[in-house]
């Protein structure tokens, strides 16, 4: 789960990392409310998760309230690269001496947290770490031991913190790991963490993602969770706890895991169609779970026709074929539905739907002729 | 030979009386697998269709002898249950619970890797060697005993692919799946090592599928260190670019994580790799040619 900046800040300060004191204004007048309370000149960013919002020109000073209330007009209902401005954080404007890049991540490949600092911070860090990855430090913690004061020693001195920062950083560096312990964070990304003018040390932005499977064990965080997407389907999906992820094309796919369901969209587009969506039903796909993933495939008038690739494993073939009948009965979708299933129960599934299914689904015996199949039907319906 | 699980395994099946532990622990003792024991805290006297049950692994372990647990227990016990059977001395462990917190499973896998046992998964459908035995949630009908290994992320591809190998008449040593979650026990290069030393695997078949870089490491491996041959395939090149959230991510990776990234890497390395399920098969007869 994505965190926006507002609440990754709020979080910091959970943490006692330093953040500028802010609020969070969904209008203009909100806006205007909030750079009263805080005071002096505000710094009005829209709450979207996408980088580039400075250049697109989501971030803007406010030197007074009214400033506030016009910056806030015009950023409210901006798109940034897709993405809808709906959620403000004004914030009291810093002095900035000099801007650092600091980040705990997770790294996938070491299987250990990575605990990264670079005095090149407030711009492009992948640029900094391609051009200058000397300018990048970069260190591996071991989980069971944990972040101690040398690890954030040796990441200050190699990544050249100017020294009356030094204090500032070594602190920053401990509450952003201990945070990302502490939420079971997949990554705490700073940039910039700022050295002021007052020689304080305070992060100005913040990206935060915390792992879906550590949700349970946080409910307050749990109760962060909202939608994100202007998407119906998506939307839609999301309720209903199926994973699904909007495409461009006019081939609705269901299949039962992850695996399978890419494999299935990879051989779409091999036979010429693009596939319209990701939808795994999951492993172990009931007859519920089916009709559930077709109510969201059909309710997207770009899809044209359906793949329905099943591998039955822990996923009995027999009880997809009822849950699509079951489904389609009560959608009564009349576009055309190709279902390949094989593996356990494939026989029954496919004993159902030659009996009872309406004449809009075809069975086709293999992955490859399933999509060619669909490719062709989606192309002769549009 | 074979790989991981045969004739020698002894199950002990950790979460056994779940309504899905026992169903599969059912599935792979009618399938011939050794199940010795179970493994329910309280429930200890109790059996499962005559599998006895315990209240910890360390006391079937006593009890039976068990060298290979299954894990079933619900993702918030899991991570207690890896670590119950690591303790007790089991050498391998292969945990089918999906959704462990990927903060616990850095602690476990680095914990792992201070000695020399073993865990597949999490996330992960088991491993198979056909006519021996099965541990996990496969559907053991799709494999037949034979020469290929296949070593996957992915359990419902794992399936596809070792149909459509097994339509064109050739069989499988083992079919190992790693597990599907960010950080698992056993990687690629870790089970590509135990094929390259069985002398009756003759042909490996690696299912990869898009992020992190361990079919890149693989394809060094097999490069540096296989005489066996391998084929590859991965599962993504349509998958739209994650939602990536900052740039640390990418930092780490490179440009390393796409599909098309994945299989160019592989290729240069010398291992072909299938654009999909039926091409790969096809590959696989062709080497074995």
């Amino acid at each position: 789960m994505d965190l926006f900046e507002y609440q990754g800040k709020q979080l910091f300060a959970k943490y006692g990392l330093a953040v500028p004191s802010g609020e969070v204004a969904d209008t203009p007048e909100q806006a205007k409310a909030a750079a009263e309370a805080i005071g002096g000149t505000v710094v009005v960013k829209a709450q979207v998760q996408v980088g580039g919002r400075g250049k697109a020109g989501g971030i803007k000073l406010a030197k007074n309230p009214d400033e506030a209330f016009a910056e806030a007009s015009n950023i409210l209902g901006m798109d940034i690269k897709g993405h809808t401005v709906n959620r403000l954080w004004i914030e009291t404007a810093s002095d900035i001496k000099k801007e650092y890049y600091a980040s705990v991540t997770f790294d996938r490949s070491a299987k250990k947290p990575l605990v990264m600092l670079s005095a090149m911070g407030g711009m492009d860090i992948e640029a900094v770490a391609e051009e200058h990855p000397e300018a990048l430090a970069r260190l591996h913690v071991d989980p069971l031991i944990g972040f101690q004061p040398h690890h954030a020693r040796w990441l200050i001195y190699h990544a050249g913190i100017d020294e009356p920062a030094q204090k500032g950083v070594l602190d920053a560096l401990t509450r952003a790991y201990e945070a990302f312990i502490g939420l079971e964070a997949t990554l705490i990304e700073i940039n910039p963490l700022i050295w002021t003018a007052d020689d304080r040390v305070v992060a100005l932005d913040a990206k935060v993602s915390i792992d879906n499977n550590a949700l349970y064990r946080h409910p307050d965080l749990e109760a962060l969770k909202e939608s994100v997407t202007d998407d119906e389907q998506e939307r839609m999906a999301h309720e209903r706890g199926v994973t699904y992820v909007k495409l461009d094309g006019d081939v609705g796919i269901m299949g039962n895991g992850a695996g399978i369901v890419m494999s299935s969209l990879d051989v779409v587009a091999l036979a010429g169609g693009k596939p319209a969506n990701f939808l795994d039903a999951g492993g172990g796909s009931n007859a519920e779970a089916v009709a559930t993933a077709l109510e969201v495939l059909l309710s997207d008038p770009k899809v044209k026709s359906l793949m329905i690739n099943i591998f039955g494993g822990i996923t009995r073939c027999d009880e997809v074929a009822e849950g699509l009948l079951t489904a389609l009965d009560k959608l009564g979708a009349t576009l055309p539905i190709v279902v390949r299933l094989d593996g356990t129960a494939a026989e029954a599934g496919r004993a159902i739907i030659a009996e009872r299914a309406p004449a809009n689904v075809v069975v086709e015996p293999t992955m490859l002729s399933a999509a060619k199949r669909a490719v062709e039907l989606a192309k002769e319906a549009s | 030979m074979s790989i991981l699980v045969d004739q020698n395994t002894k199950l002990v099946v950790q979460g056994v009386t779940g309504r899905e532990g026992q169903f599969h622990t059912l599935r792979n003792k009618a399938y011939g697998t050794n199940v010795v024991a179970g493994v329910t805290p309280g429930k200890a006297g109790q059996d499962v269709e005559g599998i006895p049950v315990f209240n910890t692994v360390r006391d079937a372990v006593e009890a039976t002898g068990a060298n290979t647990s299954m894990i079933f227990v619900p993702p918030r016990f899991a991570t207690d249950a890896i670590y119950e059977s690591l303790d007790a001395g089991i050498e391998l462990t292969i945990a089918i619970t999906e959704g462990i917190p990927a903060h616990d499973m850095m602690r476990v896998y680095t914990h792992l890797k201070r000695g020399d046992q073993r865990l597949l998964g999490p996330n992960c459908p088991g491993a198979i060697s056909p006519g021996k035995a099965t541990v996990g949630i496969m559907p053991t009908d799709v494999f037949t005993p034979g020469r290929v290994g296949i070593i996957s992320r992915s359990g419902t591809l794992t399936y596809q692919i070792s149909k459509e190998i097994g339509d064109l008449g050739i069989g499988q040593s083992t079919v190992v799946g790693i597990g599907g979650d960010p950080i698992v026990g056993s990687s690629f290069i870790d089970i590509l090592q135990m094929f390259e030393a069985d002398p009756e695997t003759d042909l490996v078949v690696m299912v990869g599928e898009i992020g992190g870089d361990e079919e890149e490491r693989a394809g060094e491996f097999i490069a540096a260190n296989m005489k066996t041959p391998v084929v590859g395939y991965i599962a993504g090149f349509q998958a739209p670019p994650g939602k990536q959230m900052g740039h640390a991510g990418a930092i780490i990776t490179g440009s390393s994580g796409t599909a098309q990234g994945k299989k160019d890497a592989l290729e240069a390395l010398g291992v072909r790799v299938g654009t999909n399920p039926t091409e790969v098969a096809e590959i696989v007869a062709d080497t074995l040619k």
